[in-house]
């Protein structure tokens, strides 16, 4: 039986979104076609995209949904930033925070590197939070600005970024934002309607543009999924497409749709958000129960992020002086599995540029793990887990950081 | 687990045996700092794939262990260090001497495990006295025993070869299809793994540069000039371009590199014979051979793939440092120093040294 302890990397799929799932698959016709089985599909898909945009507080139009996350954030980013170089070939800047997840930093380097935009990169502090100072000041007046982006919670972490305040930042400045929300939608609030409105509070000039214009989010870090998400874009932001065909979708992301994993998606993200309150209350009691434990047990051991503004399942833990990929080793082993950040990383562990983006040293930001609870986790696999992390620890820290002597 | 089919089959064979088993893939390069860009010939992705597809069909839990930073310093930086200093290193056995049977080894006891077990083609046993020795694999083609002469008593006895006594790699092959796994035909690597095109000359080139410098015959006299000594190694004997022929008409061989004066030494082929090779750095496979100081009858082999020729050895005091000396019976031939010399006794593996000096067989006025 497999303690299952990473739940940032991919939820299980809740038992409603696969029945959605099923019964949604079980039809035929594409929803493009025009006889009577492509709208009947046609309609499955319109309820879902209707259910999801209720879940997310915006307008069924603007939910255009996608492959996931990364297709999401690519789309926002170098959509919107062909889109606003291509009315002003002046605005080349792109204000990307460190820390971001890997789909944001590899794209904006690639549009770095092929499309001639400028980053300009705030820092975050020791915990994680992004410095709005720095945010502002790289948003400047929003002259030569494209785009702004930031995740609404960072992914390995967990710490809540403040969403609002940057939002506004961009708002005033008249510079449209993308919201990375893959990690934090259904399991902190978000209202993408709420957050549109604070350019109304910045006083934007109505059709600058400026402000919340896109937020990605994706089904299988809810119990949907994978291989479905979505870019909510709104109504007056108009980025660049990245596939081209049949012009579905407002023309911004072509390709016959993907039905059942919308109808999945919609069930998941409407449960996902219904339970939200009481769901985020459990699991942080968890997750600080699971943490102390750990702390009391190996006293050298330490809590990263923001101990209190952060995803209600995450708990990202540092063991000095061992390596977070012997750590995952020897619990995956013993049945837990855990992961040491992100999983695209896992494979080959970098140091995670996250602690790097912290403050923290080469060997700090290997010697991490990322914990993360989810809808079915319980006490017994807190318990599991601080049942096999001391014996981890001692052979991790035994085999050390891997160096060569010196 | 390499993604190739010898390092399958050992997992299998491991696996069968009863063994805890848990596949590794070991990361040695990361060019440009991330994998997903990753270097073609050296741990490519679809290596990783491979050996993780073995690993599944094995049902055996597989990981990725990172070693790019130390393989970069011992191996890579070293075999570049070497050549600089004009001796012709063999990485492989610089990697199973700091990297597969040290770092990798050193990690996997303290995480717990009790050995590493690798797709080579050599045999551990117990001798007369207990105590374990190396010995060459069953199957004298395949035999990798002198690429493992680095290994000390400590690493021996955490060291786990199940191919070594395989009768062919043809058997191998066909039980990985037996057994399904898909590498059963892939084939074999040569080339040094992390130079993927396989152009040593123009890698060397881009890392120690490449300067005019002089050819000179064995008295000294200027005979050429070639485009940077690195990318010559003793025994060579095309490409030198020379224009003047040699007074007696005979083709000339690379006798010797220098690489602080940039020079290449140019010879006839009798002059590349090697009377005699002593080299510091020298370690024992287990136990010391009896009567190290005196000096025992031995063969030696100065390549992978070199034919062992009859010898005998001593440690000799010099300098106030330990040197182990050997003296083949008849002289051989294009020793580079740098290389690595392995002496065994019938089937056993000795020790090894890297050669540092080489004493010619003909004096100059040949």
């Amino acid at each position: 039986m497999v303690v299952y302890l990473d739940h940032a990397a991919t939820t299980p799929l809740r038992p409603e979104a696969r029945e959605a799932w099923l019964e949604a698959s079980a039809g035929i016709g594409n929803p493009s076609s025009v006889h009577a089985a492509g709208q009947a599909a046609r309609r499955v898909l319109e309820e879902s995209r209707e259910r999801l945009a209720a879940a997310l507080d915006c307008d069924p139009i603007e939910v255009v949904f996608t492959s996931g996350g990364t297709e999401s954030v690519n789309l926002a980013l170098k959509g919107l930033f062909w889109a606003r170089a291509a009315a002003d070939a002046s605005r080349r800047s792109i204000v990307v925070p460190q820390g971001e997840h890997h789909a944001t930093l590899d794209a904006t380097a690639w549009l770095e590197a092929h499309e001639g935009a400028r980053l300009r990169s705030p820092r975050l502090d020791s915990l994680g939070r992004l410095d709005l100072d720095a945010w502002e000041a790289a948003i400047g007046d929003g002259a030569g600005v494209a785009l702004a982006t930031m995740l609404a919670a960072n992914n390995e972490v967990g710490t809540l970024q403040p969403v609002s305040q940057a939002v506004l930042g961009a708002a005033r400045a008249g510079v449209p934002m993308h919201l990375d929300a893959v990690g934090a939608f259904g399991h902190v609030p978000l209202s993408f309607r709420a957050l549109r409105a604070t350019r109304h509070e910045a006083g934007a000039p109505v059709g600058a543009g400026g402000g919340l214009a896109a937020m990605s989010i994706a089904a299988h870090k809810l119990g949907g999924p994978p291989g479905i998400g979505a870019l909510v874009v709104a109504r007056d932001a108009a980025p660049t497409a990245l596939l081209h065909g049949g012009e579905q979708q407002r023309g911004l992301r072509s390709g016959t749709q993907n039905v059942a994993g919308a109808a999945a998606f919609a069930v998941a993200a409407e449960l996902a958000v219904a339970e939200l309150e009481t769901e985020a209350e459990r699991l942080r009691a968890l997750r600080d129960e699971l943490v102390a434990r750990v702390r009391a047990a190996l006293p050298d051991t330490s809590a990263n992020g923001d101990p209190v503004h952060r995803l209600p399942g995450n708990a990202h833990l540092s063991f000095p002086g061992a390596q977070g990929d012997s750590l995952l080793l020897l619990l995956d082993l013993a049945g837990v599995a855990v992961s040491t950040g992100s999983a695209c990383q896992a494979g080959i562990p970098n140091p995670s540029h996250v602690l790097l983006a912290m403050g923290r040293d080469d060997d700090a930001a290997r010697s991490v793990l990322r914990v993360t609870l989810g809808r079915e986790s319980t006490h017994a696999d807190v318990d599991a887990f601080v049942a096999a992390i001391p014996d981890a620890y001692e052979r991790a820290r035994r085999a050390g950081m891997s160096r060569r002597e010196v | 687990m390499s993604g190739g089919v010898d390092s399958a089959v050992a997992a299998a064979r491991a696996v069968d045996a009863g063994h805890d088993v848990v596949g590794v893939h070991l990361a040695l390069s990361r060019a440009g700092g991330t994998l997903r860009t990753g270097a073609r010939g050296c741990c490519t992705i679809e290596d990783a794939m491979d050996a993780r597809r073995a690993a599944d069909l094995l049902g055996i839990p597989f990981y990725v262990w990172d070693f790019s930073e130390r393989f970069k310093l011992d191996v890579v930086d070293d075999f570049v260090a070497e050549y600089s200093a004009g001796r012709t290193p063999n990485p492989c056995m610089r990697c199973n001497e700091h990297i597969k049977f040290a770092a990798v080894l050193e990690k996997g006891l303290d995480l717990g495990f009790d050995a590493v077990c690798t797709g080579h083609y050599a045999i551990v046993r117990p001798g007369a006295d207990g105590a374990l020795e190396l010995h060459r694999a069953s199957d004298a083609a395949k035999d990798q025993s002198y690429v493992l002469g680095v290994l000390t008593a400590e690493q021996l006895a955490h060291s786990y070869f199940p191919l070594g006594q395989t009768p062919s790699k043809a058997a191998v092959r066909a039980e990985a299809a037996e057994r399904g796994l898909t590498v059963a035909q892939k084939p074999d690597s040569h080339d040094i793994c992390f130079i993927p095109d396989g152009d040593t000359r123009g890698w060397l080139a881009e890392r120690v540069g490449a300067e005019t410098g002089e050819i000179l015959d064995r008295s000294g006299e200027v005979v050429g000039t070639h485009e940077g000594a690195h990318a010559f190694t003793v025994g060579q004997r095309r490409g030198l371009r020379i224009g003047t022929p040699a007074p007696d008409g005979r083709p000339r061989f690379v006798l010797e590199v220098r690489p602080v004066s940039n020079t290449v030494v140019v010879g006839p082929k009798e002059a590349l014979a090697i009377a005699e090779i002593s080299g510091a750095r020298y370690t024992w496979v287990g136990t010391a051979p009896l009567g190290a100081a005196e000096g025992f009858a031995c063969d030696v082999q100065i390549r992978a793939h070199a034919e062992p020729v009859p010898a005998r050895a001593a440690v000799v005091p010099a300098d106030g440092v330990q040197h182990l000396v050997v003296t083949p019976d008849a002289p051989l031939d294009g020793v580079a120093p740098g290389q690595t010399a392995v002496l065994y006794q019938g089937t056993r593996v000795l020790g090894q040294f890297t050669i540092d000096h080489t004493v010619s067989a003909v004096p100059l006025s040949v």
